[in-house]
């Protein structure tokens, strides 16, 4: 067989092997980026204010399914996912979901506050601070997504923009399952000096 | 707030500033943003979008003579707006004005400013940075 002829069968065969992947059937669906229970770590507590200026405490949402929003007012990706959030609230709030969002504009309610009331946005609202990002891993891009099941563990992290069906395939996929019995909130709680809003 | 960590964009005076005391002069920045990323210009198109900016430190011999000049920007598109933005991207020039006041000291000296900027690529967002910029110069 020539070199030229090799050559061909080779990408022929690379390709279809790319068709085959693609198509697949069994290739996993988007909301399996769900982690298995036994990966799931405890969301960190923390305690920040909202635009009304009462304390919000992740702890206080012990049982529900959280999405769990870092986000800015100078981020567009941000300002695509919002409404979607917004919709999700509404559709689910009734069956034990809800979404708190952290803005992590350096300028604070300043700038936050205009911008919630412009959109209208319909959940809890806090800014958050160096000591929220650390405790979730240091978050550098936004928005960064975090869904935590109903036992206070991170079930899953989007990074970026990502789909809207994607995320809200897998709250479905969270509501569907009840907290576990002994599994309490599993949530860290640290002492309130270290998370203190600003 | 946030940890400086990671910068998208780099900025160098290309050359040093000779200037003679009670003249002003130009001071070129070449700035550079990582491929893949932009930052929003000097005049974003939404109020919320945190623009490109250059400050001074004070106490160097030279003072600013004007604002900076920056190049025309770029009005692109991204998957996550509706409407196209007003970046800058890749490599470009900031023109800096200063002037040696008539009583300068004559000798060299580096003047110290900041250019903060905010970075996004097409599905994330970066909290707003500064770098530091640096023109040695020598008043004559």
């Amino acid at each position: 067989m020539s070199a030229l002829r090799m050559g061909s069968v080779l990408a022929t065969g690379l390709l279809l092997g790319c068709v085959a992947y693609w198509s697949w059937p069994a290739r996993p669906a988007k909301a399996a980026s769900l982690k298995p229970d036994g990966e799931r770590h405890a969301a960190p507590d923390f305690v920040l204010k909202d635009a009304d200026g009462k304390t919000v405490r992740l702890s206080d949402y012990k049982g529900k399914v959280v999405l769990l929003d870092f986000w800015a007012t100078y981020c567009g990706p941000c300002k695509i996912e919002i409404p979607w959030f917004m919709d999700f609230e509404r559709k689910h709030k009734d069956q034990g979901f809800s979404v708190l969002g952290v803005s992590m504009d350096d300028d604070g309610w300043d700038a936050v506050k205009p911008f919630v009331n412009d959109v209208g946005i319909n959940y809890r609202v806090m800014v958050g601070n160096d000591s929220t990002a650390e405790m979730y891993g240091g978050i550098d891009a936004l928005p960064t997504t975090f869904l935590i099941d109903r036992d206070g563990k991170i079930a899953a992290v989007h990074v970026g923009l990502t789909s809207k069906s994607e995320i809200e395939n897998a709250i479905e996929q969270l509501l569907q399952k009840p907290a576990h019995p002994a599994g309490g909130s599993g949530r860290v709680s640290l002492p309130a000096e270290l998370v203190g809003a600003r | 707030m946030w940890a400086q960590g990671n910068q998208y964009l780099t900025a160098e005076a290309s050359q040093k500033l000779v200037v003679k005391r009670g003249a002003s002069a130009e001071a070129k920045i070449a700035v550079s943003v990582q491929p893949g990323f932009h930052v929003n210009s000097n005049t974003p198109s939404d109020p919320y979008l945190i623009p490109l900016k250059l400050t001074w430190a004070p106490g160097g011999a030279l003072e600013a003579a004007g604002p900076p000049v920056f190049p025309k920007p770029q009005m692109e598109k991204y998957e996550f707006s509706d409407k196209p933005l007003s970046v800058f991207t890749g490599d470009f020039d900031l023109i800096a004005k200063l002037k040696a006041p008539a009583g300068a000291s004559q000798g060299p000296g580096i003047m110290l400013g900041k250019l903060r900027y905010q970075a996004c690529n097409n599905n994330s967002c970066f909290p707003p940075k500064t770098v530091e910029v640096r023109i040695s110069y020598q008043i004559q």
